[in-house]
């Protein structure tokens, strides 16, 4: 079952008792901030906080992600080695412009790597979060083959634009669409930005059903009490779960058969229509409407 | 090893808040405020050990005041105070 | 003839053999206007008076209800009084103590207090308690097990205490007032009931006096002696503190909706349930979650129980729950709904949850949802003393509802911080295992394996369930062993079990 990224759920790196808790609300990513929640004279100690969680703490099946500062900063180096010796899954790279931030990260990781005898582990993600990193999205998306997603981090990308978010999210449509057809071209993961107003859900469950609409993987989140409206907007509807079942039987049967034309209702069965349904039914499982014995 | 004071952490519920200062006596002296107190004090004293030892510091006065952090917490925040304290970082 | 005179041999036989006197007409008509003649009443006395009248003596058994929670004023005003007064030995017996009543250590040092029985003790006086500060044990009982020692005379109360939002100058008394000078309100008096009825003397404490007759009286002037008039009952601001508190702490949120669902699911979610929620921002939540599956399946409850909540009061109003039972009200707005409302009614802790009272409602109650310190393998639950060896909270409902239900479901974080919540042996025993169904952690949750046909009830529903030694394992692999308390050799609480025999011993803590 390929990994599902609906929730990537940020916590500061420097909060011992967030980084413990997070794990038991369900998100299907948990992304350690070692960047922007942490201030300069704490980058040290969280770092180290960091680096004896992920080696400490049992995350379950949750995709453990740390967001490291960039490598032009005096942390960026230091962070890469302790998360990279902790086991870390993903490294987030904020702030990316260019395939070449990605391929320095790449060769930083890869030291650390060698060092430790684990070479090809760890996986990066870049944030994208300006006017650049949109032009070079699909560039970054390919720069390494460790690349796994992409996000945009919309904060800093409309201030780059010199202008404001709005609620309907009108001035991001280029940076999103872009961002999902770089992934898609690229064969990766696409990742939306936070939404910050906790008091405000239904804006926030209307953004995500227009996220999943543009094709999306899933949402950065900031807060546990997100989690449950973007697993309810991505949980796929009865009809399409009926018809992915039907098709991944005929799949099997025709498998059995060993016939290479697979037809459904009697219309032809092409791959895309494939990976449509064993993505629908993943989503399906991992929202609790179907278990795994259902697919037996 | 030469020490300057040093401190990391937070009071936060969860944190551990560690000083460090030289000593002018041999060993290590821990002095230890902690809301587990009967229940963990001296397994939090043991690690604070521990990790100063693996950092080669071997004799300092400690002082820890604990709200109940774990003991991966307990060593990052002894290792940050450490590293704080001697200048010499745990990375390359 | 036939006059009353020509009957007056017979009167005398009549009286002769019923042992009375002959009545003789010497009574004098009060002229005197009834809303003045009213407040010559001879009940309305000063504090001390009161206490002078009661025949309070030296090692007698004074008693308090704690309904005010933190906001309580009576209870130090009182023995401040008694100590004033010079009274030594005292015992006494509240329905339950707080972190406000901190300045009953000094009065215990000064030897006015020597005795104590509550349902529960916080705060600062609790660690002095737990460190070994009176000889005798304090000694613990349940709600129901207090009103039904205090009915059956087992707790023998020589005067009460009891406060009041309003009063009239004959004692008819409420939590509540109508009248425009309303200081305070506090819902329910259902812990002081009891105490109103069976003690030898009872005080009510008001800060608003009230004109006769003051209906929706909860405590009658028949059981009433004196009426004092104080500045103020309690701040009713400070009802909901403490353990009782809306909660926006995520794992909370978590835990109830977990919990919702566990109940949902059990079997007992059907039209005409009834519902209870213990203290505790967890189960107090699970109110919330349950109402949107109760409009969805159009199930409504018969009522709901016990402590009872602004949630369980938008419920009731919005015609899902039909009637509200109750003991304690934990907020204002169920303080205010009890006054308003003819289907929201009081009830007294003797007819609320004592085990060997037939009509008790806890016996009619269906699935209630309550908070823990800590449990065990074996299921056991204690609510009463910390994982520090150290008093911190109260027996409460817990042991009778837990019990009388059909259904219970304990919501409770597998770790506080460092302090594990599910351990291999409960540090105090206070609801025993054989009456807890199910547990709820951040987790996974567990059905006690005496409830197998529950388990596959949750599992058929796709609940996954888990081992409870599987929660202890995860606590330990996550916070590491503890170590032993450092107890001493001095009992210091005793907990009494519902059936009136002793359940538990408490040790104090050696420092």
């Amino acid at each position: 079952m390929q990994r599902l990224r609906r929730t990537m759920m940020f916590v500061p790196g420097n909060n011992p008792g967030m980084m413990a808790d997070a794990y038991i609300y369900g998100p299907d990513s948990i992304m350690l901030d070692l960047e922007d929640s942490v201030t300069m004279a704490e980058k040290d100690t969280a770092r180290l906080l960091v680096h004896n969680a992920l080696k400490t703490i049992d995350y379950g099946d949750t995709e453990m992600v740390v967001r490291i500062n960039p490598l032009n900063t005096p942390y960026g180096k230091k962070d890469i080695e302790a998360v990279v010796k902790a086991g870390v899954d993903v490294i987030r790279m904020p702030k990316t412009e260019t395939a070449e931030e990605v391929i320095e990260v790449e060769r930083e990781i890869e030291k650390v790597e060698k060092e430790i005898g684990c070479l090809g582990r760890t996986q990066i993600m870049a944030a994208i979060e300006s006017a650049l990193g949109v032009v070079n999205a699909y560039a970054i998306a390919t720069a390494s083959k460790r690349m796994m997603g992409i996000a945009l981090g919309a904060e800093d990308y409309s201030a780059n634009l010199k202008t404001q978010r709005t609620p309907e999210g009108s001035e991001l449509l280029l940076a999103r669409e872009t961002i999902v057809v770089a992934a898609r071209a690229a064969g990766i993961d696409a990742l939306d930005t936070v939404y910050s107003n906790l008091n405000d859900m239904e804006t926030f469950r209307n953004e995500v059903e227009a996220i999943k609409k543009l094709g999306f993987d899933g949402k950065s989140i900031i807060n546990p009490r997100q989690i449950e409206v973007v697993n309810e907007v991505f949980a796929p509807k009865e009809k399409d779960i009926q018809k992915s079942l039907t098709i991944l039987a005929a799949i099997k049967e025709a498998e059995k058969k060993g016939s290479g034309v697979i037809a459904v209702n009697g219309k032809m069965v092409d791959r895309p229509v494939v990976l449509r349904a064993q993505r629908t039914i993943d989503l399906a499982i991992a929202s609790g409407i179907l278990t795994k014995e259902d697919i037996q | 090893m030469e020490l300057k004071n040093a401190m990391a952490g937070t009071l936060e519920s969860g944190d551990i808040l560690i000083q460090i200062a030289p000593s002018d006596v041999d060993g290590l002296h821990i002095e230890l405020d902690s809301t587990v107190a009967y229940q963990f004090g001296e397994q939090i004293k043991k690690v604070i050990i521990n990790t100063l030892l693996e950092l080669g510091i071997t004799q300092a006065n400690v002082k820890a005041t604990d709200k109940g952090a774990l003991d991966c917490t307990i060593k990052a925040r002894v290792t940050a105070a450490a590293v704080r304290s001697t200048g010499v970082d745990v990375w390359a | 003839m036939n006059s009353i005179k020509d009957r007056a041999e017979l009167i005398a036989a009549a009286a002769k053999k019923m042992g009375k006197e002959v009545f003789k007409d010497n009574l004098v008509k009060i002229s005197t206007p009834r809303h003045e003649l009213q407040k010559e009443a001879g009940k309305v006395v000063t504090l001390e008076e009161a206490i002078m009248k009661s025949g309070l003596k030296d090692g007698m058994t004074i008693s308090f209800h704690h309904h005010f929670r933190g906001g309580d004023k009576v209870i130090n005003m009182v023995v401040a009084k008694l100590a004033e007064m010079g009274f030594k030995n005292l015992h006494l017996a509240s329905s339950s103590l707080i972190d406000v009543h901190k300045p009953l250590i000094d009065q215990i040092k000064n030897g006015v207090i020597t005795k104590i029985s509550t349902s529960g003790l916080r705060g600062e006086l609790a660690t002095a308690i737990s460190h070994g500060l009176m000889e005798e044990p304090v000694v613990f009982r349940s709600h129901g097990s207090r009103g039904y020692a205090i009915a059956k005379g087992e707790l023998h109360i020589d005067v009460a205490f009891l406060g009041a939002s309003s009063s009239d100058p004959l004692g008819n008394a409420a939590g509540f007032s109508t009248s425009e000078n309303a200081k305070s309100i506090c819902g329910s008096l259902g812990y002081a009931l009891p105490d109103a009825k069976y003690a030898d003397c009872t005080i009510i404490l008001t800060d608003d006096l009230v004109d006769y007759p003051n209906q929706l009286n909860a405590i009658s002037e028949a059981d009433v002696d004196y009426v004092v008039v104080v500045d103020s009952v309690g701040d009713s601001s400070k009802i909901a503190s403490g353990a009782i508190r809306d909660t926006k702490n995520p794992r909370d949120i978590l835990l109830a909706k977990k919990a919702s669902k566990v109940i949902i699911n059990s079997g007992y979610f059907e039209d005409g349930f009834s519902l209870q929620t213990g203290s505790g921002g967890a189960s107090l939540a699970v109110t919330k979650y349950l109402r949107q599956a109760m409009i969805d399946k159009g199930i409504k409850a018969r009522f709901a129980l016990g402590g009872i909540t602004s949630h369980m009061v938008k419920l009731h109003q919005e015609g899902l729950i039909d009637r509200l039972i109750d003991v304690q009200s934990f907020d204002k707005v169920a303080a205010e709904s009890l006054l308003n409302d003819p289907m929201h009614k009081s009830v007294a802790a003797n007819e609320y949850a004592a085990m060997l009272e037939p009509g008790s409602a806890t016996h009619f109650l269906d699935v209630v949802i309550l908070s823990a310190l800590e449990v065990d393998v074996n299921f056991n639950v204690n609510v009463l003393v910390g994982s520090d060896g150290i008093i911190r909270g109260a027996i409460g409902g817990p042991p009778d509802t837990a019990a009388d239900s059909a259904l219970s479901v304990i919501v409770c974080p597998l770790l506080r911080g460092r302090i594990p919540c599910v351990v291999d042996e409960v540090t105090t025993l206070i609801t025993p295992g054989s009456t807890v169904d199910v547990v709820v952690t951040e987790f996974g949750i567990a059905v006690n394996p005496n409830r197998p046909k529950l388990k596959e009830r949750l599992e058929a529903a796709g609940i996954e369930t888990v081992e409870i030694t599987a929660l202890r394992d995860r606590a330990k692999s996550i916070i590491g062993e503890a170590a032993p308390l450092p107890f001493g050799d001095k009992v210091v609480g005793i907990v009494m079990n519902r059936d009136g025999s002793v359940m538990d011993v408490i040790k104090n803590i050696a420092d």
